[in-house]
This record gives structure tokens, C-alpha cells and sequence, in this order.
């Protein structure tokens, strides 16, 4: 939503409030619509929780507030209430008849707002419409701190980059953050989307530094899982790892605060310990046909050069398959000529419903999905070493040496980077893949080759593989072993990302299927570009990796990424 | 005269379903939303309670003649039984979920058969006495409802 209070009645606050009730029982459905009506609130109810989302989708600012009750037939009211502020960023309240504190804690664990015991009282319904008004309060502080980011983003170019750089030092990747994280984790068990005190927008650029920050902090050397992937999941899943005050720290935004990230991790959190929960049982990306084991088709081209034209024979190859991670098209289909774009696969290890709605049309340039790279590093390996990469990856994935598929070097400029998301579907490790997709498109000249230097794209932004390493930054894709020299050839522009398409596959299982859902819904709020593709991707990504194509557009003229308001993304 | 004794009579048996335990404070929420846009709510929403909660107790039933029986399905069951009798204020009905619920966390099959019968003999026994409270208020004037609520 956007900022302020968008809907006419602003003036008669709190009435006309729009509220969306979700309730199994007719009963109560029929009595907390009279008490809302009775408080001047505008009700629609719904008895069942996928049709709730359903009118959600469809209208984004169709309503202000949802109240939903835990226990339903077809969906689990705690998944809804994720679903939805993940993707819509509401309000979501609870109800239940069963009080229990360790439900309670859990509602409020998934960003419940309030958590009401039935029987519901008239006036704790009444007191809804302040859940909404902070919100909007905290919005419009947040649109006010993205303008001076944006300022400082359009200062310079190397801000992120070096920022980036000196956070994304191996050694400070490998040390164990354990010991602050935990310090932090009770912390942030309370900064529950409920009582958010700061709303912040988080842009692409936002987003992409908050996932570097985790990237960084996520190689902990004790997830000696092949992928990285698998390391981060885990690494959110126990929220211990990853703290906020260390992401906060590496991300080094001035006016964020640790509540911001937190309650911003705690969603990625959740998703991602659900997604790993369903990519174990997708090992393998069943889909991404050749990664493994092959050597990079063509299509992961970067070897030769970057074939980043077809951004088709990425989308053919990455196979939209959904379920399949094709990243290894990626690489080199981005083809200069054709900018078509990253395809970030993302394997989805569940179905992500949004990202079959949301995906963007692959034509709005603005997104980006950052997934992509991160992934790859991710995979790289436990250590966040992408030197590890080596080990973890199999050379199959000649990215290594030959230009990923994703380099793309996208030239977003400034705004924000593009996450290239590879979704390889090796390790079903689901990528956080942060609220926004940025859709990097493949500047025509970039090709992007690991190995070759990588031309920078002026128009297009750069292709920031949002790898999980920071070091995946240009400057550090020399620390990719295997890839690493390649990498060294992508004359990587501190603003450009280049995307292995190896690392995708090392990322195997990237999914980001939540985020990607997210991404997607935020993004079509803004510039996306989803890859056409990935739309179709997206469809099929349920099954298991979903591949996040994304074409870069022209990103030249996303600017306005920037801008970019994933104003669904929660903070 | 006739209205005003029949009101009488009416308050009469709505206290004493209060005093009695048969409903809680729910009911007069209920009440309290009852207005000219709805003059006959609180008898609607009852009437959904037992129409929902019929069906319920069927599936209840259905699934006590299983052996062995699926005590978390029954819990289920029961959950989202006393979440609708809570709606309309049913106490007594509610406690007696709740005494269904430990029976089926205890996984005490005999005590989950005892004390659904007691659920039923309830609902059964407070659907009677609604059903006579409603008549009344209709009896009492069609254009006092209002007045019905507190």
C-alpha cells in the first residue's frame, strides 16, 4: 500500500476501515460481521483461507486489515497469516478459541498483530484500526528515510560496493556469529511484525544489502552441507545464526534500525525453514536438467560467450520448468543482444502460489530477482568461501570456469542491483529471496563470462547476483575457486553482479519460492520484469525449484528501481 | 397486559438461562448487536449454531464408531465445536468439549463416548429452552424486539 492513508475515507478514520475476516465457522462469521459493521467498518467475510488470499491477490489495496482464525480445514491459519504478510504486508490479526500460550506465541511468531480469544468482544474489534494506523504511520517514515537512501545511492555508485567489499571479507563471512546472533535472538522474538515500530520500504537495494549482510553472516563454517544454500536455510531456520544486529551492521544503512532487520529476517525466516522443510525432500532439482552434471551447455554459455541473447534459450533452458532450476541457461543465454534478462530459477521446493500470480510481466524491467547469485554462493559451499565452491560444486557446473549463464551484468543503474537468482536446483535450499525480485536485464553488451571480463553494462544494471557471499560482488568473484578465476574475468564492476550460472547450480536449490512470490507481488507493484518466462516458471515452480527467470529489461530505464517500493515488503 | 407479561415471562426464562449456566455473557453480545438493521439476530445466529453444529455432531458420531478411534481427529472435531458454541454463548455445551477434549488427549476411549454423550444431551437440552425463549419473544410483540435486547 502506499504511503498514507490511501483510501477516501481517511477523513471518518476508523470507519470505513477495511476489514477481510476469515473463519470457517458461519456462526462467527455472521456474528464478528455484524460487530465490525457495528463499528463502522467496511466487512467482507470469506470462510475459507484460499479464497481469502485469492481476493487479496486481486486487489492489493483491497482491504486494510485481515482477521483470520487459526484453525481452518483447508489452510492453516498461521501459513495464511504468513501468506499474507509476506505478500500483502497487512495487518493480520488472529482468533481462536483455544488460548493456549504457546499458540498465541506462535501467531505472534508469524507476525500476528493481535491474537483475540473467541468469544471475541465487540471492543477488542473496535481497536483494530490502530494495527492499521501504525503501520501507515511507520510507512510514511519509511518513504521519508528511502528518499535520503536514494540520495545517497544516486551519490555514488560504489556506495553499495564498498560497503559490500569491506563487509564481505571471507574472514568476517566465516566467523561464527553464533555467540551475537544469540544475544540478539530473544530480541528479536520480539520485534514481531506486530508491534513494528519502524515500517521501512524495503527497496531492491535495501533488500539486496540486507541479503549480503545474511550472506556474509551466513557462512558458518559449522553448515558443512555442500550448498550454501542449505547453510542459509539452516541458518535461518534456527534463528540463531544470522542476527540482525549483525546484518545491520554489515549493511551498514544509516537509518535502519535493528527492528527494521529483524522483524525483516524474521520473515525470511519463516520461509525459509518452510521451504527447506520442503526442499528436503527435493533434493534434487529434478528439473535443471543439465546442471549437475554437465558441463555447462551452451546455454550456461558463459563460457564461450556470453549467449546471453537468448534470454528464450535461457527461458527454454532454464526450463521454467518450474520445478527445475535452469540455471544453467541462465548464464549464457543472457545474451548481450538481448538483455534479456537474468533468469533467476529459483527452486521453489514448495509451490509458491505467488509467484504463479505474481510474476510480474517479464516486460517491467524493474525487478530483479535477487536471488539469483546468492544462491550460487550459497552453494558455494559452507564456507562462504566460494572457494569452496569448488568442493561443494561439482564441476559440472563448468561455470567454474566458464561464465555462468547469469553473468549478467546488468547495469541497474545504481538503483538497485539485480539479484540474479539462479535457482540451481541443486540443494533445495530455498533462497530467501528477499522481498523484491529485481529483475536485472541483460544489458546487451554485458556478457558476462566468468571468465571474460565482463563489460560492464552501462545501460543495464548490473546483474547482481545476490549471492549469499558478498564476496560474489564483483570484487570478490575472484574468490569463487572454481569459478574464481572465471570470476576474476568478469571485470566485475562494483556494481555489477555477475551471475554464475554455475553458481546457480550450486545453489541448486534456491527457493526463493516464498520470496519469489514475494518478489513478484512487490514487484508488480513496481517496475518488475519478471521474465516472461519466469512467469511461466513460476506457474510450474511449485513442485519444486522454481525457477525465477529473470530477464533483464533494459534496466535502463529502470531507474526506477530504485524506487521501487516493495512497500510489501515488510520491513 | 399481554405483552408485558409475556415480556415478563421472557426475562424471566432469560435469567434463569443465565442463572442456570446454561449461557454466558456471549449471548448478551448477541443481544447487545441485535438492532433495527437486524431486528432478529441473535435467533439467526442461533439458528446457524444448531444447523452447523448438527452436522457436527454427526461427524462426531460417525467417527466414535471407528475403532480405533482417531483421537486427533475427534480433538478436531471437538475444537471446532466449542469454538461455535462459544459463538452463541453455549457454556455449558462448551465445558463439556473441553471434558471431551482431555478425554481424547488422555486417549480415553470410554471417556471420550461418556462425555460426548453429555455434549450432546447439552446442545440438545439448550436448543429446547432457546427455541422457547424465542417463541416467547415473539409472542411478546413483534415490535418490542428491541426491547429484547438488555
Amino acid at each position: 500500500m502506499e504511503n498514507g492513508f490511501s483510501s477516501p475515507r481517511t477523513d471518518i478514520f476508523p470507519a470505513g476501515l477495511r476489514v477481510l475476516v476469515v473463519d470457517d465457522d458461519l456462526t462467527w462469521l455472521k456474528i464478528l460481521e455484524k460487530m465490525l459493521k457495528k463499528c463502522s467498518y467496511e466487512v467482507t467475510t470469506c470462510c475459507l483461507a484460499r479464497d481469502a488470499l485469492d481476493m487479496l491477490r486481486e486487489r492489493k489495496d483491497r482491504f486494510d486489515i485481515v482477521v483470520s482464525d487459526v484453525n481452518m480445514p483447508d489452510m492453516d491459519g498461521f501459513k495464511l497469516l504468513e501468506q499474507v504478510g509476506l505478500e500483502m504486508d497487512l495487518p493480520v490479526i488472529m482468533m481462536s478459541v483455544d488460548g493456549e500460550t504457546s499458540r498465541v506465541m506462535k501467531g505472534v511468531q508469524h507476525g500476528a498483530c493481535d491474537y483475540l480469544l473467541k468469544p471475541v468482544r465487540m471492543k477488542e474489534l473496535r481497536n483494530i484500526w490502530q494495527h492499521v494506523f501504525r503501520k501507515k504511520i511507520h510507512e510514511v517514515k519509511d518513504i521519508e528515510g528511502i528518499e535520503d537512501i536514494q540520495m545517497m545511492r544516486n551519490e555514488s555508485d560504489e556506495f553499495d560496493d564498498g560497503y559490500l567489499l569491506s563487509g564481505g571479507d571471507m574472514s568476517s563471512v566465516k566467523k561464527r556469529k553464533d555467540l551475537e546472533n544469540r544475544e540478539h535472538d530473544d530480541q528479536e522474538f520480539c520485534d514481531h511484525s506486530g508491534v513494528k515500530k519502524a515500517r521501512v520500504l524495503w527497496s531492491v537495494d535495501l533488500h539486496q544489502k540486507f541479503v549480503n549482510a545474511v550472506n556474509q553472516i551466513g557462512f558458518d563454517s559449522e553448515y558443512q552441507s555442500s550448498f550454501l544454500f542449505n547453510s542459509l536455510i539452516r541458518r535461518f531456520s534456527t534463528k540463531n545464526e544470522v542476527g540482525p544486529k549483525k546484518i545491520l551492521d554489515l549493511m551498514n544503512v544509516p537509518w535502519l534500525t535493528r527492528e527494521n532487520v529483524a522483524s525483516h529476517l524474521q520473515k525470511y525466516r519463516l520461509y525459509w525453514s518452510r521451504l527447506q522443510k520442503q526442499n528436503e525432500s527435493v533434493t534434487s532439482f529434478a528439473g535443471t536438467p543439465d546442471f549437475s552434471s554437465k558441463d555447462p551447455p551452451g546455454s550456461f554459455g558463459l563460457q564461450s560467450s556470453i549467449n546471453m541473447h537468448q534470454n528464450n534459450a535461457v527461458n527454454s533452458n532454464f526450463g521454467y520448468s518450474g520445478n527445475k532450476i535452469l540455471v544453467e541457461d541462465v548464464g549464457p543465454r543472457i545474451h548481450e543482444g538481448d538483455l534479456e534478462g537474468i533468469v533467476s530459477f529459483l527452486p521453489v521446493a514448495e509451490p509458491k502460489k505467488a509467484l504463479r500470480g505474481h510474476v510480474p510481466d517479464p516486460q517491467k524491467t524493474s525487478s530483479s530477482s535477487p536471488m539469483g547469485l546468492t544462491h550460487y554462493l550459497k552453494s558455494m559451499g559452507p564456507d562462504v568461501n566460494y572457494a569452496s565452491f569448488k568442493a561443494t560444486v561439482p564441476n559440472q557446473h563448468p561455470w567454474s570456469g566458464e561464465a555462468s549463464a547469469m553473468q549478467f551484468k546488468q547495469q541497474l543503474k545504481q538503483e538497485h542491483e539485480p539479484y540474479l537468482l539462479l535457482g540451481d536446483g541443486y540443494t533445495h535450499l530455498p533462497l530467501p529471496i528477499p522481498n523484491h525480485i529485481q529483475v536485472h536485464h541483460l544489458m546487451p553488451a554485458p556478457s558476462i563470462y566468468p571468465r571474460t571480463s565482463i563489460t560492464e553494462r552501462d545501460e543495464s544494471g548490473p546483474i547482481e547476483v545476490q549471492p549469499f557471499c558478498t564476496e560474489y560482488r564483483s570484487n570478490h568473484i575472484t574468490s569463487l575457486s572454481p569459478v574464481g578465476r572465471t570470476i576474476g574475468s568478469f571485470s566485475v564492476e562494483a556494481d555489477r553482479q555477475i551471475i554464475y550460472p554455475q553458481a546457480l547450480e550450486a545453489i541448486s536449490t534456491i527457493t526463493c519460492c516464498d520470496f519469489n512470490q514475494n518478489f513478484v507481488n512487490n514487484l508488480e507493484s513496481d517496475q518488475q520484469n519478471l521474465i516472461p518466462g519466469s512467469e511461466s516458471a513460476l506457474a510450474s515452480l511449485q513442485e519444486d525449484l522454481q525457477l525465477f527467470l529473470l530477464q533483464g529489461y533494459g534496466y535502463a530505464e529502470n531507474i526506477e528501481l530504485q524506487n521501487i517500493e516493495f512497500s510489501d515488503c515488510e520491513d | 397486559m399481554e405483552g408485558s407479561h409475556l415480556q415478563r415471562q421472557m426475562a424471566c426464562m432469560r435469567k434463569s438461562l443465565f442463572d442456570q449456566g446454561f449461557l454466558d455473557e456471549q449471548f448478551i453480545q448477541l443481544e447487545e448487536l441485535q438492532d433495527d438493521a437486524n431486528p432478529n439476530f441473535v435467533e439467526e445466529v442461533v439458528t446457524l449454531f444448531y444447523r452447523d453444529s448438527t452436522r457436527l455432531i454427526l461427524n462426531v458420531d460417525q467417527a466414535l464408531e471407528k475403532v480405533p478411534l482417531d483421537f486427533t481427529k475427534l480433538d478436531n472435531y471437538m475444537h471446532q465445536f466449542k469454538g461455535s458454541s462459544s459463538s452463541i454463548g453455549a457454556a455449558k455445551v462448551k465445558n463439556e468439549c473441553t471434558q471431551f477434549k482431555e478425554c481424547c488427549k488422555a486417549g480415553n476411549a470410554e471417556g471420550c463416548m461418556r462425555s460426548f454423550q453429555q455434549v450432546k444431551k447439552e446442545h440438545a437440552a439448550l436448543r429446547k429452552k432457546l427455541e422457547a425463549y424465542f417463541q416467547l419473544a415473539r409472542q411478546a410483540g413483534t415490535g418490542e424486539t428491541a426491547s429484547r435486547s438488555k
